[in-house]
């Protein structure tokens, strides 16, 4: 593990310098995107009456929405981290090969790699959160643990991914991942809107995926609702994906850059 | 139509970058069916006046003339006659190989009943044939440059201009680049080439400039070249270890015309080498190995320039 | 500068072309990341519209109540014309003009600069109207085209494709490395969400209220939100024309400034 954390003090460094854009869109994505929809649609709904509000569960739309697009915001940079900077690291910049060729194994470089990916997530998740509560759409002290379990969510996406991308010679399927799998889910796994309005076998669809596991324990925990048994089976869940994920690219990693 | 009339013609032509001057006020005429070439180090000038004379790059200031044409009013139709292979391939990475000629014949505006054959031929002649459906991207380097010089030939051009082309390529792919060049050149087609290789610019070239520091050092054939600048021998004197450092050149003072040193070994120039190496002999001086040999290219470079041509 | 690129236009359309026949190409061996680029606002839409439509109900557009997904429809097409030709002529142009260096080529042929901004403006006009008519399509199947107006929906949709390419082109020309791209970015998310987009401009507070009525985007939902739902009146001129300036203005500026890369 100590070998591994070369690989991730390499990104930290590297990234040094693009620090403060990812800070910016850190703190703006989630103000823009709840500002957005949460104030503006948010109003529209509330404003409907009850039949808006009793498929939200009876909270505000904003409130509603928050954990979800936390959820949601976490997946897409876990799938972000996973596909071109991946490929970047083994064909362009190929600091992959650089830093297997010192004495970190593939499998250092590779949980190295999941582990800046975990800084990135933890961070912004935080961001995130503390956007929400300024905006007042916390209600629980238990919004804390949404960012582990935003970094949960994003992680269940990436080190799947991240082994993917390892076995890629061509980065033809990138887009197609992005397009038809990371982009509906971002917009039919109950992050925007409760799954009851979905049709009965979209319903079903929606809670196979990780991403409805984890906007699910968010609205848990931001909303003070959590029912240990859902929230245990949640991360189960996640973790199923995440070790998975491990596993593979462990091999994945081995084979491209050792082969 | 044009007559004997310069196909390149520059007057005090000048690049800046800046504060920076590539192209320092050079004088250049090349006649149609010639084979023209520069010399000259690293940073010297030469690809900033030949992508000037492709129309891709406006002098600075100072009179351009190509094909008769003026390249700041007339840059797509001179474009349309010239041929280019720059230093750095620029092929299309996102098409295949035979796509890549397709398209850029296109640009010509050719049919495409015309560029199929052409592009089959040169993908036949540059031994990229079987590669025809590959992305680009994977090709090795040599490839790529053969991609490039085949790119150039497609529309044809009356003018064709090579910057640094056979680097990179094996022995092989240059014999049979220079044989094709050859052949062209005896077609009609002019030549405006840069290179690094002596052998390449004795073998091509009829007439030749070794520019150094943006201006132009010397001009002429290569034979002449060597004629006026250096003498008809060379003798090479080399040492064991760190004995050159502490020699006196003052005691060679006297043998043939000139002596350059370089970091591995001395220059002799002198008519007649044997003589020279007698002479040194004695004087006392006891190199390790000793080489008479004619002069070339290179010294001509060397004496022009104090570098050498290969860095 | 701009009467030389409608010279040129006139002239080099045919040059141009050939550059658009090279996208053409290289389309085939990406049809399907290509063909993907529909489904996106189709994915906003049927989220927005049949999760959010239901909890919303109605909306106000000019004093009517409209459904909305009516509402939201016309919006998405503006977004999508947007971000289609904003993609085409910032990540994929700045990845030909710097880092792929495709131009570099192109300009050692009859081919001059002008082609070059003419030709990719065209290319994600052409890419961006073939998304539009599909999507229009996609509107009159689910029942969300309320006005015979609409008809002029497909080229409105490509003006607001022509505003933001030529604005694209122009950004993309300045910009010095991939991060600045990131930048751009963070500036095209919040127009993609405040624009009148998602909730009419009613529910913003005042202040907002001015400076989302600044942003292209706005004119451009504005434009074919009144199309698509029959509200049409004379403001729409003022739409037209703010997207046509902003065109022409970016076509200008970036043939200007594409020369100076390109021709060193
Ligand atoms: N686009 C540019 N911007 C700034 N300076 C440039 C540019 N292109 C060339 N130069 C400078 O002009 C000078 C001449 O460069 P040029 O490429 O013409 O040399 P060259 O003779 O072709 O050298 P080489 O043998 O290395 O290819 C160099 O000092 C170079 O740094
Ligand atoms: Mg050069």
């Amino acid at each position: 593990m100590h070998a591994a954390l070369r690989q991730t003090e390499h990104e930290l460094l590297k990234h040094r310098q693009v620090w403060r854009t990812s800070l910016a869109s850190w703190f703006l994505t989630p103000l823009l995107f709840l500002g957005s929809l949460g104030l503006g649609i948010g109003q529209a709904i509330d404003r409907s009456g009850a039949a808006g509000t009793a498929a939200l569960g009876g909270v505000r739309y904003l409130a509603f929405l928050a954990p979800g697009l936390l959820a949601a915001t976490a997946m897409q940079v876990g799938a972000g981290e996973s596909l071109w900077s991946v490929q970047g690291g083994f064909k362009w910049h190929r600091f992959f090969h650089a830093s297997a060729a010192t004495p970190l194994r593939p499998t250092d470089v590779f949980l190295g790699w999941m582990t800046w990916i975990t800084i990135r997530l933890v961070l912004s998740a935080t961001a995130f959160v503390a956007v929400a509560a300024l905006l007042g759409a916390v209600r629980s002290p238990l919004a804390l643990l949404a960012v582990p379990a935003a970094a949960l969510t994003g992680l269940a996406f990436a080190a799947p991914l991240t082994a993917f991308t390892a076995t890629c010679q061509q980065e033809s399927t990138f887009p197609l991942i992005m397009r038809f799998g990371v982009m509906p889910l971002f917009l039919f796994s109950g992050a925007f809107f409760p799954l009851s309005q979905l049709p009965a076998t979209l319903q079903a669809v929606a809670q196979a995926t990780p991403l409805w596991h984890g906007v699910d324990l968010c609205r848990a925990l931001m909303l003070g609702t959590v029912d240990l048994g859902s929230a245990l089976i949640h991360v189960a869940v996640l973790a199923l994906f995440i070790v998975g994920g491990l596993a593979w690219g462990t091999s994945t990693f081995t084979r491209r850059l050792a082969p | 139509m044009d007559g004997a009339a310069p196909l390149v013609h520059a007057r005090g032509l000048t690049k800046r970058f800046g504060k920076a001057t590539a192209v320092d006020g050079i004088d250049v005429d090349v006649a149609p069916g010639e084979a023209f070439g520069f010399l000259g180090p690293n940073g010297a000038g030469k690809s900033s006046t030949m992508r000037m004379i492709g129309c891709t790059s406006p002098p600075t200031s100072g009179t351009l003339r190509i094909l008769g044409l003026d390249p700041a009013a007339d840059g797509p139709r001179i474009r349309a006659r010239l041929g280019v292979v720059p230093q750095q391939d620029t092929l299309d990475t996102e098409l295949t190989v035979f796509e890549n000629l397709l398209v850029y014949g296109r640009y010509f505006d050719l049919p495409r009943g015309v560029i199929r054959p052409r592009a089959a031929e040169l993908l036949a002649f540059f031994q990229l044939a079987e590669r025809a459906g590959e992305r680009v991207e994977p090709l090795s380097g040599g490839m790529k440059r053969r991609l490039t010089i085949a790119r150039a030939l497609i529309n044809e051009p009356q003018l064709l201009l090579l910057d640094e082309p056979t680097t990179g390529l094996d022995p092989q792919a240059r014999h049979a680049l220079w044989e094709r060049l050859y052949r062209l050149k005896q077609q009609g087609t002019t030549l405006v080439l840069t290179t690094h290789y002596m052998d390449e610019a004795e073998q091509l070239c009829d007439r030749l400039v070794v520019m150094d520091g943006g201006r132009i050092a010397a001009e002429g054939s290569p034979g002449e070249l060597i004629r006026r600048h250096v003498s008809r021998e060379v003798l090479e004197l080399r040492f064991a270890d760190g004995v050159q450092d502490h020699l006196d050149l003052g005691v060679l003072a006297g043998i043939g015309d000139r002596v350059e040193a370089l970091p591995d070994r001395l220059l002799l120039y002198a008519d007649d080498g044997d003589a020279a190496a007698a002479a040194v002999h004695d004087r006392g001086v006891r190199p390790a190995s000793l080489l008479a040999r004619r002069s070339t290219l290179e010294d001509v470079f060397l004496s022009l320039t104090g570098r050498t041509l290969v860095d | 500068m701009i009467a030389s690129l409608v010279a040129s236009s006139a002239l080099g359309g045919r040059r141009a072309a050939r550059l658009f026949e090279r996208n053409l190409l290289v389309t085939r061996h990406i049809w399907l990341v290509v063909a993907a680029g529909f489904f996106e606002p189709l994915f906003y839409l049927l989220s927005l519209g049949i999760g959010i439509g239901d909890l919303v109900g109605q909306v106000e557009v000019d004093g009517r109540l409209v459904d909305y997904r009516a509402f939201v429809a016309p919006a998405m097409l503006a977004a999508s014309a947007m971000n289609g030709a904003v993609f085409d002529t910032t990540f994929n142009f700045y990845y030909k003009l710097r880092f792929a260096r495709t131009y570099d080529a192109v300009v050692s042929t009859p081919l001059g600069v002008d082609d070059v901004a003419l030709g990719e403006t065209l290319w994600a006009l052409a890419r961006g109207g073939v998304y539009a008519a599909a999507f229009l399509l996609v509107m009159v199947v689910m029942g969300l085209i309320g006005s015979a107006w609409a008809v002029l929906a497909l080229p409105a949709a490509l003006l607001i494709g022509f505003a933001f390419a030529g604005a694209g082109l122009a950004c993309t020309s300045f910009l010095r490395s991939w991060q600045d791209l990131d930048v751009l970015q963070l500036a095209i998310l919040p127009m993609f969400l405040f624009s009148g987009t998602f909730a009419p401009l009613a529910a913003y507070p005042a202040g907002l209220r001015w400076v989302v009525q600044a942003t292209p985007l706005y004119h451009g939902v504005e434009l074919l939100r009144s199309l698509c739902t029959g509200a049409v009146g004379v403001s729409l001129a003022g739409h037209v024309l703010y997207l046509t300036t902003m065109g022409v203005v970016g076509l200008a500026v970036a043939g200007r400034r594409i020369g100076r890369v390109l021709l060193a």
